[in-house]
């Protein structure tokens, strides 16, 4: 089974020089760990910064240098700052080769939710509808069940969608899952999962064709 | 010669035009404060405010609002603060009726008026909220954009088909006041952002019927590059120095020296 930086890891493998890629609140952050040195990535964050540094040295903290999450964090060489339409604009435009966001469900027709929680928790969309409904390459990032051991991974989401038919594929505690037209596609086991393990994690319709690899790193 | 002047800091009503001409420059849209700035917005305005969290958000005018204890106001803001800082303020005073916004996570009190039903919400996704911003300042009356389809968002809203895609309309915002923090500014209205605290500034300064920027500095005319100015005077028609900023940080993450 992953923890949390296992699951930004297995999504790191998905990164390619060049990219432009926007990572979302939570495990999605953890992804910018995992660039394989030497490769050139550069991370887009949605409130008007292309090229995200690290988080700042203790004393160096700048208030007006915060990524989406609303966290401090620093410059590299070749940052520009922009505003939220422009931001918006390159995300439409369909510019950012890759996105990866947590969620709350997914549904093997690729619908994702992760806004709202009727009459419970409402903290609203974000930037998550836009970059959904534009993004071609979109990753999603969770745990594969919730605090109450219901499965997350669904034939149709019960919340309130932030997108539909957008998902690529679902990285999670237990697998990696390919979103097709059939259903959801195992691809491989997170190290020491069973198959069996990973059927009764998913309500959603699970396609297995042969034997599914363990997850490998490099 | 724009809706700022006339009102601004000096100005005595016994003052005939042509005198008002001679003594106060045309293009003076510096006030004195915030207060002075915001003097005649009413009960029941509609307002945008700049920042994303708490990043570039006009405190000066968050204060004066909650001085004014101007009432029934509809925001139109990316977030809603936090609890005793930003527009938490305006929430904890009951001075908002109702809130257009993207991600309002990191405010209990709002979530709390939000459930109870006390708050009127409008929650969009943040593309659209910016690009309605943007359609505003270019003079166009509406978008459309993907953001939304398929979900609540979309419900009552005009569709069309561009390609293989479904857009929704969505209208530009129209605002009677735009509030922003800009980093520099000169008295021509001309401003200049920094870093980060960009993000809605420009676009609501552009957006509104009457804009009042509050600026860390007050620079002459041409000290700012021309080619560097985000947002052209013409769009500004109040300007002011904000002092003594807070600039709170809402998660501030560190690397530890070894």
């Amino acid at each position: 089974m992953l923890d949390k930086n296992g699951i930004a890891r297995t999504i790191a493998r998905e990164l390619r020089d060049g990219y432009y890629v926007n990572l979302g609140i939570g495990i999605p952050t953890l992804v910018a760990n995992f660039i394989p040195n030497g490769m050139e990535v550069q991370l887009q964050s949605e409130n008007g910064l292309l090229g995200m540094g690290p988080f700042p040295w203790e004393g160096e903290e700048d208030p007006d240098l915060i990524n989406a999450g609303k966290q401090t964090i620093t410059t590299l060489p070749g940052s520009v700052f922009f505003d939220s339409a422009m931001s918006f604009g390159m995300i439409r435009a369909g510019k950012v080769d890759l996105t990866v966001l947590g969620a709350m469900e997914v549904s093997q027709k690729g619908d994702i939710a992760n806004w709202k929680i009727p009459q419970k928790r409402v903290k609203g969309m974000g930037g998550a509808m836009d970059l959904v409904a534009s993004a071609d390459n979109i990753i999603v990032a969770m745990m594969h069940v919730n605090k109450a051991g219901e499965s997350k991974i669904l034939k149709k989401c019960t919340l309130p969608l932030t997108g539909v038919g957008c998902v690529k594929k679902v990285v999670t505690e237990l697998a990696v899952l390919e979103i097709t037209p059939k259903g959801f596609k195992l691809l491989e086991r997170a190290p020491g999962v069973s198959v069996e393990t990973i059927k009764k994690a998913t309500l959603g319709k699970l396609i297995i064709e042969g034997e599914i690899p363990e997850m490998a790193f490099d | 010669m724009n809706k700022g002047v006339r009102a601004g800091p000096g100005w005595t009503s016994g003052l005939e035009d042509d005198v008002f001409l001679r003594v106060f420059k045309p293009m003076n849209k510096v006030f004195t404060d915030a207060l002075s700035a915001l003097h005649d917005l009413q009960d029941g305005t509609t307002l945008m405010l700049g920042g994303f969290g708490l990043c570039g958000i006009p405190e000066h005018c968050i204060s004066a609002l909650v001085q004014k204890g101007t009432r029934n106001l509809t925001c139109i803001s990316n977030n809603a603060g936090v609890d005793d800082f930003g527009l938490g303020l305006l929430l904890q005073n009951r001075q908002i009726r109702k809130m257009i916004a993207s991600y309002v996570g990191e405010n209990a009190e709002f979530e709390r008026q939000l459930l109870s039903g006390e708050l009127e919400v409008e929650l969009i996704p943040q593309g659209t909220l910016a690009t309605r911003c943007l359609a505003a300042g270019y003079g166009m009356p509406a978008i459309f954009t993907p953001a939304g389809y398929g979900t609540e968002v979309a419900e009552g809203k005009e569709t069309r088909v561009f390609g293989d895609k479904t857009y929704l309309l969505e209208t530009a915002f129209d605002a009677d006041y735009a509030l922003v923090k800009a980093w520099k500014g000169d008295r021509l209205g001309n401003l200049v952002f920094r870093a980060t605290s960009r993000n809605f500034n420009p676009l609501m300064a552009m957006a509104g019927k009457i804009t009042v920027a509050e600026v860390e500095e007050l620079v002459e005319p041409g000290a700012l590059d021309p080619d560097h100015i985000h947002v052209p005077g013409i769009y500004v028609h109040r300007i002011f120095v904000g002092t003594n900023y807070e600039k709170r940080i809402e998660q501030r993450t560190v690397r530890a020296r070894s």
